[in-house]
């Protein structure tokens, strides 16, 4: 792997289009009387139509950045740009919009309704945006297809592998054709061959057109996959690698 | 969403059943408590709704109630039939008797003793027999479950000869009375044989039964009748009210049934609540992640109460289908049960409350939903 190192805000190339860009984002939580600051001036940038790496050792606030970055936790200070929306000035109900129409989530649990078949599951960003069932559905087993998953579709969840459903969640985060997606460790809870097959067709299928994708992990056999990594320690982004121009930091 | 909700649902089974299921319960406790409660203040005024001819009953003031009358003068009647605006008035006697039975026991019975000349005061569905059979000597008519009660297993018949008080009485008719409160056994019979068969002295007349001359003067006639007598003079109406209320001050019935109707109320409370409570901590993440996907409180909020109306509207059909059973067949065929339905009124009631009882246990189990922390899903 080739890399090239950066300061956190600043993009290599002056024309690349930032898909989020945070700067000095601020975020603590109450533990009993003390307040544990978790992002401390934290500054991050992800390119559009890029694999962007946020990685880092357990606790450094990966997961708080990218629910910061997701629309789910708010910020205390700093600067927010996602997708050119300030997401500071939006109000709650706003949020849950800009998250609904613009992101897509991929979790380390999968987290799938059990209740749902894999189609109905990949079909729900849809749904919940109003889109018909039977046309949701429709665009859901397209997608479901191309994963790899046509003889899987009507089948739920614990009928189907770790990777299969990880590939059901990834068909439901990309269903409505969202903007940014988000992943958090989503080869976490499989094995090596999985994970990869799953990275694989994320790369694959995700990065289309100028959708910018966020992966969280400290699972370094993926690192491959990475267009540019962020290190994070202590609620920071410490330093910044872009495989693709041959710069190591 | 709402088919989404659904699924999730049925998609646990037991979960499901154990919510239909305490819909299902309640309901039933309720419909069937209800009901009987009804059909116990029905029975409280039966000897009222079966005298269809009168419109005004008469009585001693001390009178709350028709099952306890306090014998009134033989004067009593001619002072009513002299009252402007009354078209006829006629003596109506009631008492309680005992009959003894083919195997010797005694059962209580309750002796009505209709006007010897117009027989007013029986009621006019007769199964077996007529209203004139009534003019024989020593003739009675039975209800059908008194007949059943002295003559286990036998088929309706007249003609059979019973003791009442020592007497001879022969029964003529079978006549399909309403349900009596104090006894399942109703006699009915000539008013000279009634009191013949009770022998309580001089006085003997429970009611003065009377009709007004005109039908939208029931009220100034009552009125007349009372200044007129200073008799207690009420319409039938208001005397079916006055033994039902009598019945609710002095017996522990709506306290008994009160209580059970509240239980049924709280165990699908209960039941309800802690199976949806339980259902939602198990699905709490499956809501965050919706959350975290965009679906805003308030469309999570209706997708919760559709599983409800889901519950409720299966439970409640369910509890209703099954007090309908409990009161069509038994209603039929148990003597002991007759007279009890389940009225629509009920059935109405039930579905109100069974909409609280979901709608309540919702709400109490949906605050988890609604303060969730979508970024729930992000910790593995």
């Amino acid at each position: 792997m080739t890399s090239s190192l950066e300061t956190p805000t600043q993009p290599p190339e002056a024309s690349a289009s930032l898909a989020v860009r945070c700067s000095a984002i601020e975020k603590s939580f109450a533990a009993g009387e003390q307040r544990i600051r978790v992002l401390r001036g934290t500054d991050f940038i992800a390119e559009s139509g890029k694999m962007n790496f946020l990685v880092g050792p357990s606790g450094c606030g990966k997961t708080t950045l990218i629910s910061v970055i997701g629309a789910i936790l708010r910020c205390e200070s700093g600067e927010l740009e996602v997708l050119g929306e300030d997401l500071r000035s939006l109000k709650n109900g706003r949020l849950a919009d800009f998250r609904l129409n613009n992101l897509g989530f991929i979790f380390q649990q999968f987290n799938l309704l059990p209740a749902l078949n894999a189609e109905e599951n990949a079909s729900l960003p849809l749904v919940a945006q109003g889109v018909s069932t039977s046309k949701a559905e429709r665009l859901a087993r397209v997608l479901l297809e191309r994963l790899g998953l046509e003889d899987q579709t009507k089948k739920m969840p614990n009928q189907l592998s770790g990777g299969q459903q990880q590939r059901v969640a990834i068909a439901r985060a990309l269903v409505h054709e969202p903007r940014l997606l988000i992943c958090d460790e989503p080869t976490a809870s499989l094995d090596a061959a999985s994970g990869h097959t799953v990275m694989e067709l994320l790369r694959d299928v995700a990065l289309e057109g100028d959708r910018s994708v966020i992966v969280v992990t400290h699972d370094n056999r993926i690192f491959e996959f990475a267009d540019r990594i962020s290190h994070m320690a202590d609620g920071r982004i410490t330093r910044v690698e872009h495989t693709h121009t041959g710069d190591v930091a | 969403m709402m088919r989404t909700a659904i699924r999730m649902l049925i998609g646990d089974k037991t979960k499901c059943l154990g919510l239909i299921f305490g819909v299902a319960l309640s309901t039933l406790l309720v419909c069937q408590q209800v009901s009987i409660f009804f059909g116990l203040l029905a029975r409280a005024s039966s000897v009222v709704t079966d005298v269809r001819e009168a419109d005004i009953w008469v009585m001693d003031p001390s009178v709350t109630t028709v099952d306890a009358p306090f014998a009134l003068r033989e004067t009593a009647l001619q002072r009513v039939r002299g009252v402007e605006g009354v078209e006829w008035a006629v003596p109506f006697f009631r008492a309680n008797v005992q009959v003894r039975t083919r195997e010797g026991t005694l059962e209580n019975a309750i002796l009505l003793g209709i006007d010897d000349a117009s027989l007013v005061g029986v009621p006019d569905n007769f199964m077996l027999g007529s209203i004139e059979d009534l003019t024989m000597p020593d003739s009675i008519a039975m209800n059908p479950a008194g007949f059943r009660l002295l003559f286990p297993g036998e088929e309706l018949d007249v003609g059979r000869v019973i003791e009442l008080n020592d007497r001879r009485a022969r029964i003529a008719a079978i006549v399909d009375a309403s349900p009596a409160f104090s006894a399942n056994l109703s006699i009915f019979t000539r008013y000279s044989l009634a009191t013949q068969y009770t022998n309580n002295g001089r006085n003997q007349m429970s009611f003065v039964l009377a009709k007004a001359s005109n039908p939208s003067a029931i009220d100034d006639v009552t009125s007349r009748i009372t200044e007129t007598t200073e008799l207690k003079a009420v319409t039938s109406d208001q005397f079916r009210l006055e033994s039902i209320l009598y019945i609710l001050a002095n017996t522990g019935i709506p306290v008994s049934f009160g209580t059970v109707v509240i239980l049924g109320v709280f165990i699908g409370i209960a039941i309800v609540g802690l199976t949806f409570n339980q259902f939602i901590s198990e699905n709490i993440r499956q809501y965050a992640a919706l959350k975290a996907i965009g679906v805003r409180n308030l469309r999570l909020l209706v997708m919760t109460l559709t599983q409800a109306l889901f519950v409720g509207t299966i439970g409640y059909g369910l509890g209703l289908f099954a007090a309908s059973q409990f009161f069509n067949w038994p209603s039929k065929n148990v003597d002991a049960l007759r007279g009890f339905y389940l009225l629509p009124e009920v059935a109405i009631g039930v579905a109100i409350l069974s909409i609280v009882i979901v709608f309540t246990s919702t709400v109490l189990s949906m605050r988890r939903v609604l303060v969730v922390d979508p970024a729930t899903v992000f910790r593995g």
